[in-house]
């Protein structure tokens, strides 16, 4: 049972059409795994697609395209079942202030996801476990104050443990300290660890944030248009990228030493209209170098098609001139 | 002469629970040509210090000391006399600029109007003909003056606040929290373009956020605020570096180093929440977050003391070491 992944998404996209006709490809082809108790960062900039592809994850979009599973079994789109794997997939956002009624007490806020999903049983004790699992204690003392009346951090508790109250598989968390103080930043991330040690919880972090991602996650997959065109292990990722792209991300963050930053020109483009060939050709600092024509491959960079990466746990990147150095391009 | 300095400043807030002393006792100072960082959390003042240098604080509130700009005291000065300040001698790039945009007027006509607020146009075409030429040196394309701001992206629109900022040719820029809402690779456009402009116009700027590492790689100073205080002040490197004070060095701990192996699997943060500022502890108002606090921490509110050439901290162990 444990050896399916939890949540899965198997070739999946999904897209929008825009008011001019046309149609935008948000998420383009993606497979990605989410095992038990496994933490995986999903980054990428914004318009990258890593929003929507969350969203298509907790069956918030139809997909266009490919499937998503869950514990290998196929996501059905009618009302009972999508409702039962709401209870096993849960959502946290960015922002607590924004994602609580700020009429509702923290009792209420903790309670609704019971009550929306009529689950028999001891209510409060239920209450009172999921307030004492995000380290409110004693949780009496917090029933009856209004989200004013919470620090930044608080709310962020309050809002996970209204997730965790339905004993999910799964949080996605979206951006979830962003709009944190610093100082509470890492006890947010430190109550995440622990919920996966405790619980056995798989998380889902959809961020912009590397950072975060070197605290946390086990693995990592950056995305850029639609894709994910690098991931594995975390420590891999990071302190060796092999995508130009993720190369440049993490030269300019500033918590990155020791790598000269590859100020990328312009922002990513519009997912309406997909650049042919490697769709980051056209910012593509090894492109531009001349580095993927001595390695032969600039042809294919500009109109050559790239695989999808598949969902595996190890190191890959969908980059012809990586794949070149590694052997991998057969002519 | 000093570009900008501020002289134990102090801003109470007066509300409806009694007053609230958001800044207490602010001196920094900034010379043409360079880039001073304040960090802080929210709450800790940094905000209201920023729109104290043009006077911009809400009607309910007091304000004491002296901020010198250019030798003058903004505190002292007539409206009219602020107002030929505000714009031409400094200006401020707000934290909310990716909605101060009006969503009605094309962008060309909105930097345009400081230009001829200030009379450095006479007409309105000569005014818009300089908009684009601002618009130019933010490194946006000039035909973006005929463009709405929902046309553009978050990036280019702080290009055009900061475009708004330079229009009349301010010697000192304040930027408070420029690119918190923008993602890492367009944050450090814009970090870049800011920087540049230090560099080429010989500007003075004042960059606020909560992020210590963006302040690092930018600025050539760096303070530190908690509960109205600067807390450290100090060359941006040595503070990173060589932090005296433990606030500061909890808040560079909260952003890892990317590939230091301390940091995988285990966040660092600090207990609590920073203090509300209508209700501060006493002592030193950090000492119930403060892994290094001592029994004297509790009753004794340390000022800033001399740590290192140019370094302050306000931290009873800097005194120790000092004495040692």
């Amino acid at each position: 049972m444990n050896s399916r992944p939890v949540l899965e998404a198997a070739g999946l996209s999904t897209s929008f059409r825009t008011r001019g006709g046309k149609v935008a490809r948000a998420v383009d082809g993606v497979d990605l795994e989410l095992a038990h108790g496994e933490i995986v960062a999903l980054v990428g900039e914004s318009g990258c697609g890593k929003t929507t592809l969350a969203r298509t994850l907790l069956g918030l979009e139809r997909p266009s395209g490919g499937q998503v599973l869950v514990g290998g079994v196929p996501l059905r789109y009618d009302g009972r079942a999508l409702k039962a794997f709401r209870r096993r997939v849960q959502l946290v956002l960015q922002d607590p202030t924004g994602s609580l009624n700020p009429r509702h007490t923290v009792y209420e806020a903790v309670a609704e996801g019971l009550r929306v999903h009529g689950v028999a049983g001891d209510e409060q004790q239920r209450v009172v476990d999921a307030l004492s699992r995000v380290g409110m204690r004693p949780a009496e003392r917090y029933f009856l104050r209004y989200p004013h009346e919470l620090s930044g951090g608080q709310r962020q508790r309050v809002v996970i443990a209204g997730a965790l109250v339905l004993e999910p598989e799964v949080l996605v968390a979206d951006e979830p300290v962003s709009s944190l103080d610093a100082s509470v930043r890492g006890e947010i991330l430190a109550l995440l660890l622990q919920l996966r040690d405790e619980l056995g919880l798989s998380v889902l972090v959809v961020t912009h944030d590397l950072g975060l991602a070197w605290n946390i996650a086990d693995r990592i997959a950056v995305m850029y248009l639609g894709r994910i065109v690098e991931s594995g292990p975390t420590e891999q990722v990071l302190s060796d990228p092999s995508h130009p792209y993720t190369r440049a991300l993490l030269s300019v963050v500033p918590e990155s030493h020791n790598m000269e930053p590859v100020v990328l020109a312009g922002e990513p483009p519009d997912p309406t209209r997909m650049p042919a060939g490697c769709r980051f050709h056209p910012r593509c600092p090894q492109l531009a170098s001349g580095e993927a024509e001595a390695a032969g491959v600039a042809d294919d960079c500009r109109t050559g098609s790239l695989p999808v990466l598949p969902a595996s746990k190890e190191h890959a990147a969908a980059c012809f001139l990586s794949m070149a150095r590694h052997g991998m391009l057969t002519d | 002469m000093t570009l900008l300095q501020l002289d134990d400043v102090s801003v109470t807030y007066r509300t409806a629970d009694g007053p609230v002393p958001a800044v207490r006792g602010v001196s920094l100072d900034l010379e043409a040509g360079s880039t001073l960082g304040v960090a802080g959390e929210s709450g800790s003042g940094k905000s209201t210090v920023a729109a104290t240098v043009l006077r911009l604080n809400p009607a309910s509130s007091t304000v004491t000391g002296r901020v010198l700009l250019d030798g003058e005291d903004v505190l002292k000065m007539s409206f009219g006399q602020l107002r030929a300040v505000r714009w031409a001698e400094a200006s401020i790039v707000f934290q909310g600029a990716l909605h101060s945009l009006n969503p009605l007027q094309k962008i060309g006509r909105q930097v345009a109007e400081p230009v001829l607020l200030h009379g450095q146009a006479d007409t309105r075409r000569g005014a818009e003909a300089m908009a684009r030429e601002l618009l130019g040196q933010v490194g946006l394309p000039p035909r973006l003056a005929s463009s709405y701001p929902h046309q553009l992206s978050g990036g280019q629109k702080q290009r055009v606040m900061i475009a708004m900022a330079l229009a009349c040719g301010p010697r000192l820029i304040i930027a408070d929290e420029p690119t918190t809402a923008l993602d890492v690779m367009v944050q450090a456009q814009v970090l870049d373009l800011l920087t540049g402009l230090v560099r080429d116009l010989g500007v003075g700027l004042v960059v606020i956020s909560h992020d210590l590492s963006v302040l690092g790689t930018t600025c050539d100073r760096l303070a530190v605020m908690y509960a109205g205080r600067v807390v450290e002040e100090g060359p941006s490197a040595d503070v990173l570096a060589r932090a005296r004070h433990p606030y500061t060095r909890a808040l560079s701990a909260a952003y890892p180093t990317i590939g230091d192996p301390a940091a995988r699997f285990s966040p660092r943060g600090l207990p609590g929440d920073p203090p509300w500022p209508g209700d501060l502890p006493a002592g030193c108002p950090f000492h119930p977050r403060c892994p290094e606090a001592v029994d004297v921490c509790r009753t004794e509110d340390v000022r800033l003391r001399l740590a290192a050439p140019g370094h302050r901290a306000a931290c009873v162990h800097v005194a120790a070491e000092v004495a040692t």
